[in-house]
């Protein structure tokens, strides 16, 4: 079993490697494709087990909110057809199909998203956004085409400084941009006209799991008035339900290797916190742009 | 009941029959299909003169409403005078609603066809001012969806009743709504039409007790000494005997709390059904229903009904109805046992058990958790999580003048959990010691409101300001289509004698009828707004509070 393991966390890690530029749910359902297309079982309940166990595994290896709700996600996807043939071998088949498809539906969503947060960026716009996010660089760069003049303002985000690769790949597009502290987010607000962040996970309240500090960002936004937004892939959506900070699951909070390696978490620092629903104004998905109470109509249409 | 009813003209082998009924001038077309339907016929006459009350109360209100277009009329231009012996002679008006069938499922666009289908009228579609077109057209769409209803109520397995006939004109103006009776008690007009209900239907009618507070006199206030049983011969004929205990136990408050209220009911319908025995010439499905009405209306007048009993109700009449004509008495019986078995199991039992199964993922560790009255599903939900050996406490608050807390309190601590007793005027003194706060439901409406045990929307409130989490824990049958923004519309009162207390042989109250200035008030229920709710439990899964219309339709699809 462990070189299979192996193997898995080998093909994952080539496919985050051969294009960064992927979300990493989007590697771990290509390597579940591969995964499913490789399995030799011999029943479907059998498939489907080692599916789950493929994508606890993945988990371990990057433990985003998103490789675990992505992979979920692909699993329904894939069973949520009529799987009444005779062959095994058929029935696999017409799984890997809407695996592809499934696939493709979901490298085609950033451009959707792209497509629909960029007419809410105006002319003259002043932007806040946190961290790195790719989502968000892919918006920016969709309203820096359609010729819009914006600024944008990047907390710095520690504890990696993930915030100056986003003030890079920005100033490589001709964007002006300036790297605030973490803690400056207080006072850069009263200049700004909105603030867009990314998501590592939406939850079923509507609320969103993203790097930690989006939270402070949405308390004083919501204090300023300005608008909150948040951009996410539907794939991104997970059945998780947290009241508080304190209900978000520890194999979420902390990365994968620290799980593995540290005994007492008390002492860790957690990578992301959730934001509540009520500060966020709007969601923009491939599904559409969403309220955030319209978040849980969609859960209810895909899972129930 | 069948009066009237149209079938299109067009058909080749077709018999006019014209039923004139005795005590209006007012003519009812009957088109028959063939010569051997005379029975039909005059069945509908028999049973015409016996519901003929209603009827008489439709005809005069259609009276009223051609002389009010009459008055309308005569205002307006002369033009229009030659659409007024149109509109009071109703022979043209069946021969216009040929197009019935097909120009029901649009009654909005009424107007269009019913000029186009019209070549008897003098002048019908080019009328100078919409609004007596309109409403004449109106009156037709409504003759037309009354005939509908009256042709769907010949065949077998549809209840024919008195109330069926108002609702072709509700489903027509979507828009205005009947309000129910219970919350129109200062309107005169519609007590004397609920007193005629239920002389007919040989119920007394029980009579209001104590000054009203004025805010809440649109809504029943009874004294708890003065129970409609009494009122009642013995042995009664028209109750069932354990409907007449149930009503007993509602009313002196025996038998209290949303599911233990429902689960009463179904077992004293299978009581009755156990008992029923169809009289000749009459089909079960219709004859039962008709039979529980009576019941229904002797229980509400007990104690209003709740919206879990309400939806329950429904779920029998529906299952009652769709009884195939065929079905021998005892086999019908013993199905409709088992649908009722099946729906205490799969709608309040399981669903308990679904509930819990959620609820005890969000109890962690050294919770502090909050509950508010006696609610049986959420001692369940603790009871379960302290058997899955989760360590928490609770904390019980109470208030007058139920004082239901302390059931919850001596439940709890039966099984070992250790809990505190509070009053609800303690809150904000005991709330930042709480981490959770749990709390049930009476129902769930469908903006998001959650219609509760009075005082909760008071927890919800103050656990908002204290950034304490809200669970409510709420069946999917409790789920109703109603929409309330306030506890006024529609609520409960309690009798007001209640409030009365005595401390150290002194009752203060105790002449609070002689003070003229003074109300007392109990009220039963209050509304929580969805921004106070935090999450809510239910047996499909966790759910925000602003997704139960999203729920309601999902079931009404499965449905």
């Amino acid at each position: 079993m462990f070189h299979l393991v192996e193997k898995l966390v080998e093909y994952f890690r080539t496919q985050m490697r051969t294009d960064p530029d992927m979300a990493s749910a989007v590697a771990a359902i290509r390597t579940l494709l591969e995964f499913l297309r490789r399995d030799k079982g011999e029943t479907i309940l059998g498939l489907r087990e080692s599916l789950k166990w493929a994508t606890d595994c993945l988990t371990e290896v990057d433990s985003s909110v998103a490789v675990s709700s992505g992979g979920e996600l692909f699993l329904r996807f894939i069973s949520l057809t009529s799987l009444e043939h005779q062959d095994l071998s058929r029935c696999k088949k017409v799984m890997e199909e809407r695996g592809e498809l499934f696939l493709e539906k979901i490298s085609l969503s950033r451009t959707k998203v792209a497509k629909l947060c960029h007419t809410f960026i105006k002319d003259g716009a002043k932007i806040l956004t946190h961290s790195s996010s790719r989502v968000v660089l892919r918006v920016l760069e969709k309203a820096a085409a359609e010729k819009k003049r914006f600024t944008v303002y990047v907390t710095e985000s520690q504890p990696d400084t993930a915030g100056k690769q986003m003030a890079d790949a920005l100033r490589r597009i001709n964007v002006p941009v300036t790297v605030v502290l973490d803690a400056a987010v207080g006072y850069v607000l009263e200049k700004v006209d909105l603030v867009i962040v990314g998501a590592e996970g939406v939850v079923e309240s509507g609320g969103i799991i993203n790097k930690i500090g989006t939270y402070q960002m949405a308390v004083c936004s919501k204090a300023h008035n300005k608008p909150f937004y948040v951009v996410a892939e539907s794939f991104k959506f997970v059945r998780l339900y947290p009241l508080n900070q304190q209900d978000v699951p520890d194999r979420f909070k902390y990365k994968a290797d620290t799980l593995r390696t540290v005994s007492d978490l008390s002492d860790e620092h957690p990578m992301i916190d959730y934001t509540p629903p009520s500060l966020i104004t709007l969601l923009f998905t491939d599904l559409g742009v969403l309220t955030p109470s319209a978040v849980s109509d969609e859960l209810i249409k895909l899972y129930l | 009941m069948k009066r009237e009813s149209i079938v299109p003209a067009a058909c080749a082998a077709v018999t006019y029959t014209v039923l004139c009924h005795p005590h209006h001038h007012t003519v009812f077309i009957v088109l028959t299909d063939g010569p051997g339907n005379k029975d039909d016929i005059t069945r509908s006459k028999n049973e015409g003169k016996e519901l003929s009350k209603e009827e008489k109360q439709r005809l005069r209100k259609q009276k009223k409403q051609q002389k009010k277009q009459k008055e309308r009329k005569n205002e307006k231009s002369e033009t229009e005078k030659e659409k007024t012996p149109v509109s009071l002679l109703p022979p043209p008006r069946p021969v216009a609603t040929q197009k019935a069938p097909s120009a029901l499922p649009a009654p909005a666009s009424a107007p269009i066809p019913v000029p186009a289908s019209a070549p008897f009228h003098s002048s019908p579609a080019p009328s100078p001012a919409d609004k007596p077109a309109k409403s004449k057209a109106e009156l037709k769409a409504e003759r037309r969806a009354r005939q509908e209803t009256d042709r769907a109520a010949k065949q077998p397995g549809s209840s024919s009743s008195g109330i069926k006939t108002k609702v072709p004109l509700s489903e027509l103006n979507p828009v205005v709504k009947r309000l129910p009776e219970h919350v129109q008690v200062d309107d005169p007009a519609v007590v004397k039409r609920l007193a005629k209900k239920l002389e007919r239907q040989q119920i007394p009618l029980r009579s209001d007790y104590g000054y009203k507070v004025s805010l809440f006199s649109h809504l029943h206030q009874y004294s708890r000494k003065a129970p409609l049983t009494q009122q009642l011969s013995i042995p009664s004929t028209v109750i069932h005997p354990s409907i007449v205990r149930l009503g007993l136990q509602y009313s002196q408050g025996i038998v209290a709390g949303s599911n233990a209220r429902s689960v009463a009911l179904l077992h004293a319908f299978k009581q009755v059904i156990r008992d029923y025995t169809t009289p000749p010439n009459e089909e079960l499905s219709r004859d039962l229903v008709n039979k529980l009405k009576p019941y229904i209306s002797f229980l509400n007048q007990c104690r209003p009904l709740s919206a879990s009993m309400g939806n329950a109700i429904k779920y029998i009449k529906k299952e009652i109805s769709n009884i195939p004509s065929q079905c021998k008495e005892e086999e019908a019986k013993t199905k409709l046992l088992t649908c009722i078995d099946r729906y205490i199991e799969e709608k309040i039992v399981l669903a308990a058990k679904a509930i819990s199964k959620y609820a005890i993922e969000k109890i962690s560790d050294g919770d502090v958790i909050l509950v508010y009255g006696c609610s049986s599903l959420v001692n369940n939900i603790l009871c379960e999580a302290f058997e899955k050996s989760r360590k928490f406490r609770v904390i019980v608050v109470d208030s007058r003048p139920r004082l239901e807390g302390r059931e919850a309190l001596r439940r709890l601590v039966q099984r070992g959990i250790s809990c505190t007793y509070v009053l609800i005027s303690a809150l904000s003194y005991i709330l930042p010691e709480v981490s959770k706060v749990f709390l049930g439901a009476h129902a769930l409406l469908a903006n998001g409101y959650v219609m509760s045990r009075v005082g909760t929307s008071q927890i919800a409130l103050v656990a908002r300001t204290f950034n304490v989490p809200v669970l409510v824990c709420c069946e999917t049958y409790k789920f109703c289509e109603k929409v309330q923004t306030d506890s006024f519309v529609s609520n409960e009162l309690d009798d007001p004698d209640d409030l009365m207390v005595t401390r150290k042989g002194k009752t203060q109250l105790e002449n609070w009828q002689d003070v003229s200035s003074l109300g007392l008030l109990n009220l039963v229920y209050d509304v929580t707004p969805p921004d106070f709710v935090d999450l809510v439990i239910t047996d499909l899964g966790m759910i925000p509070c602003t997704s139960v219309p999203v729920v309601l339709r999902v079931k009404n699809l499965d449905q």
